[in-house]
């Protein structure tokens, strides 16, 4: 019988189950924790993550060969739970770059097609009961100042002080973004939006509290994540002043035909529950000299995507000529994420 | 040899007791079989069984984990009077505070791991085997500091008790340096933990020097208020007599660390609120709710009721010094603590998210599980140990040789004719 039979019933899992207990001379049995945890899952195929996957070192620890035997065991298992040639692919970071990402806030029409292209490229977690977004698209209230918003009473009655405005009204902009907005057309007549996803800050915060360094930054400025090393204790979303990270809460769920079988180790292979993910700079496409899913689907070319070290790249005009700003600049994390305007 | 009866005398002592003390034990068991199922079903179904979500990541179990830091540390309220000022009622029972701190400490871990999204891959946190983000990582101090606490209690308390059960005099020399190095250790524990939450700019409401001296000040007013009530059911219940000097002692530290912590607190709260930036979102969502969202609007004045009420009373000499009212002020300190340092401080500190969204957490019952669970097994043990520690220390459990062995029994046969 073949172990990854793709249409499985309940008698199935049993007996898969229990091939895997006979068979258990072959994998080497985990530690009991480790045992327990695999054994509880309720998807069989998962019990192909095999002792020397649960025992791996961290990625960036690994000698080059070790690296090769973890990608192809991930390649083998992936091929299988998916039912299709998946590579995993572990390429390092290219000497004399650093990526950048600049974005036109001015542009940005809020259709969130980079949200969808980014859940279909990354394989990311879907449906109703988990559904995990890298980017959030704000959308924002425009500033208005009319005669009817204005207060005539002052500020605030009862304090007696007056200080312009209305503290009451949302006169100007208002702080509070939201980013579940549906609107039948985009965009829409009174608001803008502000897409916001991973910074890839230079001094960042993420790294600096991850207790295991399962989270660190490369040399080409991306700050990756190996999801087999993560221990889940969540000091990085609490970090993060842009809310980029997410947090596996159940086992993903990642239909087999959407399944993008073109990863990369440290970007977009599929996950495992319990572990934090977030924005690679589509590592798997950039580093193979792509640009990101997002800048690729973006309708109105709001997104700029480039090497910051290569004099002559878009990013840099972009960065030299336009209005440029950074998001909350004040805490010292030097995002590699700008926003602009014309 | 004499180790190992050591061992095995004391758990016989620790398991003896009347129908009270069984029907209390099972009583425990019923809600750590509970969290055996709870950790089960979080560990098949990831924490999905949790309320957590992307916007509450941190919650129940890390705020009760923070408290109980809080009380781990607070031991030292009983061992730095007994050995710096040599306080003799407090000497003579520094041991007990001492297995109150590593029921608190084993608790704290307890919650840890249940916090975790992988506790199968903990192991990549120790040193050698995996990696340790030292010095840069917060949490990775706060697992030293925590683990060497429990150590350090643990040598401390029990080198003392095998000491006095075999009969041998203690060696100052080795054992002087473990109770001094603990009490400054017992300081770092709770300073830790509130760095650990307390450097991340990205969470205004925690960020702020204040957190860890607000910590240590509300950590010594819940501490020695449980310790209060557990010595004095110790002295109900056992034979080890406790004098009331002891109790009028931790009673006035209860009183004085509460109205720091009062004064700490009134500060901050001007602090944020009368420039009310939006850094002071979280506060006020604690203090008033927003917009309709104000689950946690009653449990913030409750709490501040309990320890503000508690303060007054304690105040009045002739409740802090009635043993039979005490105890129910210090139940309140500490329950009005549990809630201003649990969940009134962990949840307005991630609501609202760094983009300013608010989202209500109740937990879940996977959750109450899990945590009362872990609490019953932090009372289990510790009626364990307290039993143990106070036969040990009465002299009802002491190493006997072969020869002294016959002698016993043959009084008892003796007596029996």
């Amino acid at each position: 019988m073949p172990k990854q039979d793709s249409s499985k019933t309940k008698d199935n899992k049993l007996t898969s189950r229990r091939d895997f207990l006979r068979s258990a001379g072959n994998y080497t049995v985990a530690s009991l924790s480790g045992a327990a945890m695999l054994l509880s899952d309720p998807k069989p195929a998962k019990a192909n993550v095999t002792w020397e996957e649960h025992f791996q070192k961290n990625y960036r620890l690994m000698t080059d060969e070790e690296k090769q035997e973890a990608i192809e065991r991930l390649e083998t298992r992936y091929s299988e739970e998916y039912g299709k040639q998946v590579t995993v692919d572990g390429t390092p970071s290219i000497e004399g770059v650093l990526f950048g990402y600049a974005l036109n806030i001015q542009k940005c029409i809020g259709c969130r097609r980079c949200v969808k292209a980014c859940v279909a490229e990354n394989n990311q977690s879907r449906g109703d009961e988990q559904q995990i977004e890298w980017i959030r698209v704000l959308r924002m209230e425009k500033g208005k100042f009319s005669e009817a918003d204005r207060d005539q009473h002052g500020y605030p009655e009862s304090f007696g002080v007056q200080v312009g405005g209305n503290a009451y009204k949302p006169a100007g902009v208002v702080l509070e973004g939201q980013h579940y907005y549906e609107p039948e057309q985009v965009p829409e007549k009174d608001a803008f939006y502000f897409p916001m996803q991973c910074m890839q800050c230079e001094k960042p915060p993420c790294v600096k509290v991850c207790p295991v360094r399962t989270t660190y930054r490369d040399p080409d400025g991306i700050v990756v994540i190996d999801y087999n090393w993560c221990i889940g204790c969540r000091m990085c979303i609490g970090a993060c002043p842009y809310w980029a990270r997410r947090f596996n809460w159940g086992e993903p769920n990642l239909p087999k035909e959407e399944m993008n079988p073109v990863t990369h180790y440290l970007g977009n292979r599929p996950r495992m529950k319990g572990v934090v993910e977030k924005c690679s700079f589509c590592v798997q496409r950039t580093r193979k000299g792509r640009w990101t899913a997002c800048v690729e689907v973006c309708p109105v070319g709001a997104r700029k995507f480039g090497n910051l070290l290569d004099p002559n790249s878009e990013i840099r005009k972009v960065l030299a000529k336009k209005k440029v700003f950074r998001l909350r600049a004040d805490l010292n994390t030097y995002p590699k994420f700008f926003y602009y305007m014309d | 040899m004499r180790f190992l009866q050591f061992v095995v005398d004391y758990l016989k002592a620790g398991f003896t007791g009347g129908i009270l003390f069984w029907l209390w034990m099972l009583f425990l068991l019923f809600f750590i079989m509970l969290w055996g199922y709870g950790e089960y079903v979080q560990i098949a179904n990831g924490m999905i069984v949790t309320n957590l979500n992307d916007q509450v990541s941190w919650g129940f179990y890390l705020a009760n984990f923070v408290f109980m830091v809080g009380v781990a540390a607070a031991a030292v309220t009983v061992v730095f009077p007994a050995y710096v000022y040599k306080h003799k009622e407090l000497h003579r029972i520094v041991v007990l505070g001492e297995m109150i701190a590593i029921a608190a400490v084993v608790m704290c871990l307890l919650f840890v791991i249940a916090h975790m999204g992988r506790p199968d891959r903990l192991w990549h946190l120790l040193p050698v085997i995996g990696i340790f983000n030292f010095p840069h990582a917060m949490l990775t101090w706060d697992v030293i500091v925590l683990n060497g606490y429990l150590l350090l209690n643990i040598i401390g308390g029990y080198y003392y008790l095998y000491k006095k059960y075999s009969g041998g005099e203690i060696n100052k020399s080795f054992y002087l340096p473990v109770v001094y190095i603990a009490i400054v250790w017992a300081l770092s524990i709770h300073t830790v933990t509130a760095f650990l939450i307390n450097t991340m700019p990205a969470r205004p409401m925690w960020f702020h020097s204040m957190m860890p001296i607000k910590f240590i000040t509300t950590a010594f007013a819940a501490g020695p208020s449980l310790i209060i009530v557990v010595f004095l059911l110790v002295r109900r219940f056992t034979p080890m007599k406790i004098a009331d000097e002891a109790f009028h002692l931790l009673s006035q530290i209860v009183v004085w660390c509460l109205g720091i912590a009062l004064f700490l607190t009134m500060s901050e709260i001007v602090t944020e609120l009368y420039p009310a930036t939006e850094h002071s979102l979280g506060l006020q969502y604690l203090m008033f709710g927003h917009n309709g969202l104000n689950s946690l609007v009653p449990f913030f004045w409750t709490a501040l009721s309990l320890m503000v009420g508690s303060f007054i009373l304690l105040l009045i000499p002739r409740i802090r010094k009635n043993l039979t009212l005490l105890p129910f002020v210090c139940i309140a300190a500490f329950v009005g603590i549990w809630i201003e340092k649990g969940m009134g401080l962990m949840l307005p500190g991630v609501i609202p998210t760094p983009v300013g969204e608010f989202a209500e957490y109740t937990p879940s019952h996977i959750e109450l599980m899990v945590v009362g669970g872990i609490w019953a097994i932090g009372f289990f043990l510790l009626t364990f140990m307290l039993k143990g520690a106070v036969a040990v220390l009465q002299g009802e459990v002491r190493y006997r040789t072969e020869t002294s062995k016959q002698a016993v029994s043959e009084q008892q046969a003796e007596a029996a004719t």
